[in-house]
């Protein structure tokens, strides 16, 4: 696991590059539903972006607004400099979208469907037709190349997804739920290409998910969106900081004295409990803060019997900034539907 | 199921240099971008091809499409004897007379089979707005409008997948009609080429029609039932498979504003020479005209507006 400091730099470094995605205040109403209100961000170049939220918390209604499938009620965005709205179509050409749904048409082939997506974009077949293969081997799929997509299973369809959203060498890729009906396995394999696509071809990626370690393991940065509003930004490391520090653990052989009041002295240490013979205490660094906490309890002439040290997990971050763990939520039908058609063809 | 899981190995140098290269001329690609075709309408055939592989592929499907018009003209065209309701002691030039005061033609089988061209374009017509529906359910739909493809391609795409299979799909009807004796006295070239102009103007508004109605729904089932609503009643309130003369006048009237009913017209007119006729010649062209005109264009302004939300 990357420490608080490497992320830190990398974080740095981000903020030194062009801004590739820069949103104010973008809200869209659906009658009297307020799906996004006022959502403002800006992504950076090279970055992996990730929006966490519910089911309706408005993460598809921004991506489809960024992907100009729907025109924004308010505010505004530019993508790589370009104006979401006075200029749809540019957008279209320096984007690529991977969707929720399997989009591939199942009585084409693999590459067929490349191909298409290539003609759709206006790219030349003598371009299309060596790249469509590429793209293919990249995705592994090079021996899948000539059969149906219908006897592809999900985790090959959502490869092939990949394939199609990369054809017009798209400087940004909007990648939403992109492991949604997925096995733990394939799902592992999806976040193998989606950072390869960052290391190997510096992309910049911007992915929904209501999956934490999800979030946690692929993205700079996360963005927790709930009932149209972003809650918070940061990296990971930050939101689960927000949490209020890792948990050291330590238990003492003497229930007496209480050298609670010792411990806290300690810099990093936040907050003390005593429960018997243990001590429950929030740090902000726990590696270093537990070596201090054992040299306080063996300076005092106490005998350490166990000590565990416990990070912070999005989990907790994601309970703390919204006030409910992430869930399963009601939506509108038709999203639902569509939901359900994608889990139950990725299964098949 | 068991898939394999493809898993990408710690890279030995030699490898790392072979991924380094390709990143290269990757790179290199991205920098020398394909020049694109930024026409409104790039993409047409792309999309319209889809739709016509998938048919072409799938044969069974055309074979289905064509029992329908099929049983028609063998059960209920040669049922429909209606030699039978005059007496056989009329003599047959008094038959022949008859059938041509009603039929405008000596058969009623050759009426029909004429009526059964529009009754397969009308037919496939209406499913062309179907595939809409899917394309918009299967999110296809959607990654179309992602992309820089002009919307009124996606539209006249469809319609123009429509046109072409309901196109074939006649002709091949046709070719049945005629082998099941069907009169050919008038065929040629001609007469073909300006029936399937007739059919190509119907088909295109029908089609227009059908794909217009389909834009916004994501609900095959209301299509199905939009299907069934329009189509029987442009079909028997049209001359398609009885003559005009017979029908009472408040349905005469109907007849006259269906724009099936001169598509029916023309192609008798110039496929097997009928003497009976709503219109002349000149003005079942313009009436089809007009209709095939008004229709695409509503469908593609309208497609501006109802694809982008």
């Amino acid at each position: 696991m990357a420490s608080q400091e490497s992320v830190s730099v990398e974080t740095e470094n981000y903020s030194q590059r062009p801004v590739i995605v820069k949103a104010e205040n973008l809200s869209k109403t659906f009658g009297t539903l307020k799906a996004v209100d006022g959502v403002s961000f800006e992504i950076r170049e090279g970055e992996i972006f990730g929006f966490l939220g519910p089911n309706g918390a408005g993460k598809s209604t921004t991506i489809n607004m960024l992907t100009t499938l729907l025109r924004p009620s308010g505010g505004k965005a530019e993508i790589t400099g370009i104006d979401i709205h006075k200029h749809p179509n540019e957008v279209r050409r320096n984007v690529g979208v991977v969707p929720q749904e399997y989009t591939a048409d199942e009585d084409l082939t693999g590459l067929q469907n490349i191909i298409l997506c290539g003609d759709l974009y206006g790219i030349p077949r003598s371009n299309t037709n060596p790249h469509a293969k590429e793209l293919l081997k990249l995705v592994e799929l090079e021996d899948a190349a000539d059969r149906k997509v219908s006897t592809f299973s999900g985790g090959m369809r959502r490869r092939l997804e990949l394939a199609c959203g990369l054809i017009n060498y798209p400087r940004l890729l909007f990648l939403d739920e992109p492991t949604l009906g997925l096995d733990v396995q394939t799902r592992a394999a999806v976040w193998q290409y989606i950072k390869m696509l960052k290391e190997e071809y510096h992309m910049t990626l911007f992915l929904t998910t209501h999956y934490l370690e999800e979030a946690d393991s692929l993205c700079d940065r996360i963005a927790i969106i709930d009932h149209g509003h972003i809650i918070k930004i940061g990296t990971p490391a930050q939101l689960k900081e927000s949490v209020g520090g890792d948990i050291i653990t330590i238990g003492v052989a003497e229930v007496l004295p209480d050298i609670s009041s010792d411990i806290a002295k300690i810099n990093l240490v936040k907050d003390v409990k005593k429960n018997g013979n243990q001590y429950r205490i929030k740090a902000e660094i726990g590696e270093e803060a537990s070596i201090q906490v054992i040299d306080v309890v063996r300076s005092k002439g106490l005998h350490v019997t166990t000590i565990s040290l416990t990070k912070p997990t999005l989990d907790e971050a994601y309970l703390e900034l919204t006030g409910r763990t992430l869930r399963e939520e009601e939506s509108n039908k038709m999203s639902m539907m569509s939901q359900r058609i994608t889990m139950r063809r990725a299964r098949s | 199921m068991a898939e394999k899981i493809p898993t990408r190995s710690v890279t030995t140098t030699q490898e790392k240099s072979v991924t380094e290269e390709r990143v290269r001329e990757e790179e290199k690609q991205f920098r020398a971008a394909p020049k694109l075709d930024k026409s409104p309408l790039h993409g047409l055939w792309a999309l319209t091809n889809r739709d016509l592989v998938k048919w072409y592929k799938n044969p069974i499907q055309l074979i289905i499409s064509l029992i329908q018009p099929i049983v028609w003209l063998g059960l209920f065209g040669k049922a429909l004897n209606f030699g039978s309701f005059i007496s056989s002691s009329v003599p047959p030039s008094q038959q022949a007379a008859v059938y041509e005061r009603f039929f405008g033609v000596s058969s009623y089988f050759s009426f029909l089979s004429v009526g059964m061209l529009s009754f397969i374009i009308l037919f496939t017509a209406a499913f062309s707005g179907m595939s809409v529906v899917w394309d918009r359910r299967f999110g296809f739909l959607n990654k179309a409008l992602s992309t820089p493809v002009g919307r009124g391609a996606i539209v006249i795409a469809k319609i123009l997948q429509g046109v072409i299979r309901s196109l074939i799909q006649a002709a091949i009807v046709l070719i049945i009609a005629v082998a099941l004796g069907m009169e050919t006295s008038h065929l040629s070239v001609v007469t073909i080429l300006g029936g399937f102009t007739v059919l190509f103007l119907m088909s295109f508004g029908l089609s227009s029609l059908f794909v217009m109605l389909a834009l916004r729904s994501s609900d095959w089932q209301t299509q199905m039932a939009i299907i069934n609503l329009l189509n029987l009643p442009l079909l028997f309130a049209s001359n398609a498979i009885l003559p005009v003369t017979i029908m009472p006048n408040w349905l005469q009237t109907v007849v006259k504003f269906n724009p099936v009913s001169y598509a029916n017209d023309a192609t008798r007119q110039l496929l097997i020479g009928s003497t009976q006729h709503l219109a002349p010649l000149w003005m079942d062209f313009g009436v089809l005209i007009g209709f095939a005109g008004v229709l695409a264009v509503i469908s593609i302004v309208m497609s501006w507006r109802l694809l982008s939300k």
